[in-house]
């Protein structure tokens, strides 16, 4: 059982402060949906959390079974176990998905001679065309082949944690159901704790979220099952707006 | 000996080079050591036809001082090669290779051409490459620059393409101190088509230098042009491309695409892409980048838990892959990938020092 604890958390981009003091606990297995209206500071939280630059944190702390993830450098949070599932993931021309794999074992001192078989059958899982992994990382990507993508990496690197950013963005009905559906499982399989930062309730029908909080202003302003999910589709994010 | 002068940095066409830098008369000619391997139905002595336009010094020079290798492809003659490998291996000697390839009526070939040079030779090598495809010939022809650290070279190409001929024209530059290479690219015959690609990876002090023309001189002709380059250390590199329409070529398409990347802080990169049309009834685009390793590109390799230098690594090989995919020889793609790893692995080392 691994736990991610998010404390008190304060970042700023280029001066301004955006995540006003962000608290959050999640354990294995658990999957938590934050949602929030537009500019309030979602896409800002997964960057903080994976260190990307020009995100400054002004206090708080992240903390993986106890380990600090902020003195980290992006790549090493990834390592020990932080992964992100882009909103636009970034095109790589010339880099090939197989490649970007293999360097991420290897970072992660997994032996590669398993590789080629378990890309096959994550691929297959996914509803992602295998050939696909020996082209350049999302060029040439439709939408949904760019989120299938992500999501087999995120099965192939088995994070302990994975927050996935605005999941849904871009996706038709199909891609978006495999998507949630392969992460869902990841959560039973690999006891995968998941932050699904969206915008919509849609996502959350296949991807069932044990808690949802609200996010308005840079923090969370109420927490709850997944009932509260159903009063944000009623009521609208005015409702929150305190 | 030559009648023409030196030419200037004041000229468009030597603007940002090293030319100033030149002193012709401290060079004497010397013959060069050359391998050549291939069909020998395609390979005659005797002189070819004169493609050249733009005659300068350089061209004459070579001109003055070549014994030109040429391949004389037969018509429907198909599937020829040709390899050429010069040593250049003395320092204070011009070197003037030439190498003229006519192509008749439908018929197919492909020359390499390496030009190799030990680190510390300060020689000059002035080569002069002549391409003439007749109607519905296609001819693929690549230079590779494998010289030293301290060789120079200016290297002047002409072609020319016929009704429904293919060109692909393609450099691989690695070394030389100042190395240059002008292709002029003209397609007169209705339905030519060229492709023209090039990877330059400059390090320390050298310098990559290229100039292209494609020229549509015919209606409906078709060129397609991709040239990336890196600079490291200290070194330079520059770029200007025409895309040239004359009236008469309606229904052309005419691209240009020049990208950079620049991997330290004391390395400079010029990019120049220039259009002139004279008819209205074309496609044409040219794209122009010249800077530092995206951001976004690094982070989204970092995030997957790639180390910094790895993922740059990674970045910059896959920049320079789009080229190599590109190129017409697969055996050779493959070494001038490994040249490349290897060269990007010493450039670090300097780098981090």
């Amino acid at each position: 059982m691994s736990v991610l604890e998010i404390r008190n958390l304060r970042a700023s981009v280029a001066g301004k402060e955006i995540l006003t003091g962000m608290n959050l606990t999640v354990r294995s297995g658990e999957v938590h949906a934050i949602m929030g209206p537009n500019g309030a500071g979602k896409s800002t939280f997964s960057a903080v959390l994976m260190g990307k630059r020009g995100y400054e944190v002004t206090s708080g702390s992240v903390e993986l079974d106890g380990v600090d993830l902020l003195a980290m450098p992006t790549w090493q949070r990834a390592v020990a176990g932080l992964h992100l599932v882009m909103q636009y993931p970034t095109e790589v021309p010339g880099v090939h998905v197989d490649e970007l794999i293999e360097q991420a074992w290897r970072t992660r001192g997994r032996s590669t001679t398993e590789l080629a078989d378990a890309v096959v059958a994550e691929a297959e899982r996914i509803n992602f065309d295998a050939r696909l992994v020996q082209r350049a990382v999302n060029v040439d990507l439709s939408g949904g082949e760019k989120k299938r993508n992500e999501t087999m990496q995120l099965a192939l690197l088995k994070p302990k944690f994975a927050i996935l950013d605005e999941l849904d963005s871009g996706l038709d009905v199909d891609a978006l159901r495999d998507c949630a559906r392969r992460v869902e499982d990841a959560t039973n399989e690999d006891s995968l704790g998941a932050i699904v930062v969206t915008h919509y309730a849609r996502l959350l029908e296949d991807l069932k979220p044990d808690f949802v909080h609200i996010l308005v202003k840079g923090r969370i302003v109420e927490s709850g099952g997944p009932e509260l999910a159903d009063r944000l589709e009623a009521d609208g994010y005015a409702a929150f707006s305190g | 000996m030559t009648t023409l002068a030196l030419p200037t940095t004041e000229e468009e066409i030597w603007r940002y080079s090293r030319i100033d830098e030149l002193d012709l008369g401290a060079y004497s000619p010397q013959r060069c050591a050359t391998q050549v391997v291939g069909d020998p139905a395609i390979l005659v002595k005797s002189s070819g036809s004169n493609v050249l336009k733009h005659d300068d010094v350089f061209t004459q020079t070579n001109r003055d001082n070549s014994e030109a290798i040429v391949i004389r492809v037969p018509k429907s003659h198909a599937g020829g090669a040709v390899e050429i490998i010069h040593h250049f291996d003395t320092s204070g000697a011009l070197y003037c290779p030439r190498v003229i390839i006519e192509a008749a009526e439908n018929s197919e070939v492909s020359v390499v051409e390496r030009f190799v040079s030990a680190d510390g030779v300060k020689a000059l090598v002035i080569p002069v490459l002549e391409v003439h495809a007749a109607q519905a010939a296609r001819v693929s022809y690549l230079a590779v620059n494998e010289l030293g650290a301290t060789t120079w070279m200016i290297a002047h190409q002409e072609a020319e393409g016929e009704r429904d001929s293919n060109l692909n024209l393609s450099v691989v530059a690695l070394g030389g101190d100042y190395a240059r290479v002008r292709t002029e690219c003209r397609l007169i015959g209705q339905g030519a088509s060229a492709q023209q690609v090039a990877l330059y990876f400059a390090d320390g002090t050298q310098m990559h230098d290229f100039r292209t023309t494609q020229e549509h001189v015919a209606p409906r002709t078709h060129s397609d042009l991709l040239f990336k380059g890196a600079v490291a250390g200290k070194s330079k590199s520059v770029y200007t491309g025409l895309i040239k329409i004359h009236p008469h070529a309606r229904g052309s398409e005419a691209y240009q695409t020049n990208r950079n990347l620049t991997l330290s802080e004391g390395a400079w990169a010029e990019s120049v892409p220039n259009l002139d049309i004279e008819t209205n009834e074309v496609k044409c685009s040219h794209a122009s980048t010249v800077g530092p390793i995206d951001d976004d590109q690094r982070f989204y390799l970092e995030s997957r838990g790639i180390e910094p230098a790895t993922a740059e690594r990674l970045v910059v090989l896959g920049f320079f892959n789009e080229v190599l995919e590109r190129l017409p020889n697969k055996v050779l793609a493959t070494e001038l990938y490994d040249r490349v790893v290897a060269k990007l692995a010493a450039s670090e080392t300097v780098g981090s020092e």
